[in-house]
């Protein structure tokens, strides 16, 4: 009895987390006018096929080059870019913090750590302007490399390294494995789960990053999908009705990325959380 | 396969700190030299100083003639076995086994060939393609032994290597230890706080407190001529009794209480050791009165723990022999342990008098001292 009610809370609990996605994929498949006059669907419409075609695949935009595909490419390059970078640099940074003793090493790693207090909000201006002198406006290093320091992920890599216990750098020392053997032959295998978790949380900032992308690029074929969304939705000139439907249709598929990220690297994620042999 | 030379070595931290003081040891080919001693004596500070993990602030280590202060870890030609195994949990045994090797650029053939040996010694075979949290903890520990072997090192450093397996294993795993060094004769030194691993796998003891060596020896040496109370309370299962006695014209007083024994000593006050291993029950005659509080059955022995002259004390007995109502203890005279009481060093009394018979020197000593005395 216990286990129907409980069954029943999960299901609740899915319910409302699945159905507003539900609701705008079905919606998706229907024509802008119907959307318009009708409000959000729960049935199938016929145009399933069209409006993703037309999304994916057909140029759209002031100038006429974006298409969906590049939208997600671009996307892809702005997650990826920035869940791999920010994992070498936070690993690199937090590599010197632990093993390396230097001068005011302390002091770095808490200049580091306050950077958590200055969100990109705050410094994205002086940051753009840094960007125009060096003509990076327009170009994937400049949507990018700014934002590559990580305060967390370097936090995160510190924590798990001073975790690791200290004999296993002695006992790579006296098995003839230099700084840079040792980071590569122990510390990146040992970091895997760490990686795999730091790789979901930046993916998914990356691939949300909206603000920023916004204002590095005018030139449309750098539009991530994020900025196709509203794009498609500032079309409020005279009678002309918003693509509602393009507009849902780029949304489930904007989500559906960093949905499989999560769902392929959780289960190392847990993996690592439950073979808590270090 | 090589002498170790350790010369006047001291380690001084930050802020004048001496956790090793002024060591000198020098270590035979092939000898299997422990260092013992409570925590925070030092024994770990030195080895790591042999090692290369820590660096020497005076003095020198030469391992095979070569003085190896500034030479990286790596370069030095040792092999370690740390408390916790270190072994690196992402690799299988064999890579385990393999990394130093690989690091040094050897042949992928003999590479093979030497894990196979060195698994083969340790009967790891069946295990070398697996992952070491999947192995137990004495499996894991001949893997740490392992990756040491195959290097073919000058030297074997052991630090505490036994400490985290169960009562059982330890005594088995030490053995093994023993015979493997024997059969390799790889010189080794070995860190333990633990006394009766010390004494059974020692070739020789060094036996540290605060920093500084209190004696160097065979453990048998060691533990019939401990060099200070130190050593005396350190070395021996239970612990050498030590008591604060005075010699007056040869006879000891324990407490102000007439002990029967003798020793050939200028008068004043001196600390008594005393195994409890050595003292015997006597019912009738001279010998220290000896109330018991409470006993300690250990199956083998029987521990008396008692009060002698007012000071506590322990006595090793037989568990099937009968206690009497009213015990005195005696102990053979070459059994007694002097100790200075200001510096613990031990002090070695002149040749007996000449005497008849062993009783008879008890008797009149102690009614020597009674004469003089009381």
């Amino acid at each position: 009895m216990k286990k129907v009610f409980d069954h029943l809370i999960l299901l609740f609990g899915v319910f409302l987390m699945i159905g507003p996605i539900v609701v705008a994929f079905i919606t998706s498949t229907h024509e802008p006018t119907e959307i318009y006059s009708k409000g959000l669907m729960i049935t199938w419409g016929d145009h399933f096929y069209d409006t993703y075609h037309k999304v994916l695949l057909e140029s759209g935009g002031f100038t006429g080059k974006v298409t969906g595909l590049s939208e997600l490419r671009n996307s892809f390059i702005l997650g990826i870019g920035f869940a791999v970078g920010k994992i070498v640099l936070s690993m690199l940074a937090a590599y010197a913090i632990v093993y390396f003793r230097f001068r005011m090493g302390v002091i770095f790693f808490w200049m580091i750590f306050t950077t958590l207090l200055l969100p990109l909000e705050v410094r994205i201006l002086p940051s753009y302007a840094v960007m125009t002198k060096l003509g990076l406006v327009d170009t994937y290093t400049g949507l990018i490399v700014p934002l590559l320091a990580s305060a967390t992920g370097t936090f995160y890599f510190r924590q798990f390294f001073r975790s690791v216990p200290e004999e296993l750098l002695e006992a790579a020392r006296i098995d003839g494995a230099g700084p840079l053997k040792f980071f590569i032959d122990i510390l990146v295998p040992l970091s895997r789960n760490m990686i795999a978790a730091m790789f979901i949380v930046m993916f998914v900032y990356g691939w949300n990053q909206y603000l920023w992308p916004m204002l590095m690029t005018t030139d449309e074929s750098f539009f991530t999908l994020v900025r196709g969304i509203k794009q498609i939705l500032l079309v409020w000139v005279g009678s002309q009705i918003p693509d509602y439907n393009q507009a849902f249709a780029l949304a489930i598929l904007a989500m559906l990325p960093p949905v499989l990220i999560v769902v392929i690297f959780q289960s190392w994620f847990i993996k690592g959380l439950t073979e808590s042999d270090k | 396969m090589a002498r170790i030379e350790i010369a006047r070595v001291s380690k001084i931290y930050t802020g004048g700190v001496r956790a090793v003081s002024d060591v000198d040891i020098d270590i035979a080919d092939g000898e299997f030299i422990v260092l013992v001693g409570p925590s925070g004596c030092g024994k770990s500070t030195l080895l790591r100083m042999v090692a290369g993990l820590e660096t020497i602030s005076e003095g020198s280590v030469s391992i095979g003639g070569r003085r190896i202060n500034d030479v990286e870890p790596a370069e030095r030609d040792i092999a370690m076995v740390f408390q916790n195994y270190a072994l690196y949990p992402h690799m299988s045994v064999y890579k385990n086994l393999a990394y130093g090797l690989k690091n040094r650029g050897t042949p992928k053939a003999e590479i093979d060939a030497r894990v196979a040996e060195a698994a083969r010694m340790l009967e790891l075979e069946p295990y070398l393609e697996r992952k070491p949290r999947a192995l137990s903890g004495g499996q894991r520990q001949r893997v740490a032994m392992g990756r040491a072997i195959v290097r073919k090192p000058a030297a074997f450093l052991f630090d505490e290597p036994l400490s985290n397996l169960d009562a059982k294993l330890r005594v088995s795993m030490r053995g093994e230890i023993k015979q493997l060094q024997k059969r390799l004769g790889t010189t080794s030194i070995y860190v333990t706080h633990d006394q009766l691993e010390a004494m059974t796998l020692a070739d020789r003891l060094v036996v540290l407190n605060g920093g500084r060596i209190e004696q160097i020896g065979a453990p048998l040496e060691v533990y019939h001529r401990p060099a200070s109370t130190f050593v005396a309370s350190f070395i021996g299962s239970p612990a050498m009794n030590l008591l604060p006695a005075t010699v007056f014209n040869g006879g000891i007083l324990i407490g102000d209480q007439l002990s029967g024994l003798s020793a050939n000593l200028p008068n004043g006050h001196v600390t008594l050791g005393l195994r409890a291993e050595d003292l015997r029950l006597v019912t009738q005659g001279t010998g220290m009165p000896f109330t018991i509080s409470f006993i300690e059955d250990l199956g083998a022995q029987r521990l008396l723990h008692g009060l002698c002259g007012g000071h506590p004390l322990v006595v090793a007995v037989s568990p099937d022999l009968d206690l009497p109502a009213n015990i005195r203890l005696t102990i053979a005279a070459d059994r007694l342990h002097f100790f200075a009481v200001d510096t613990g060093k031990r002090i070695e009394p002149g040749p007996a008098p000449v005497q008849p018979a062993q009783n008879g020197t008890e008797t009149a000593a102690s009614e020597a001292g009674m004469t003089a005395g009381f």
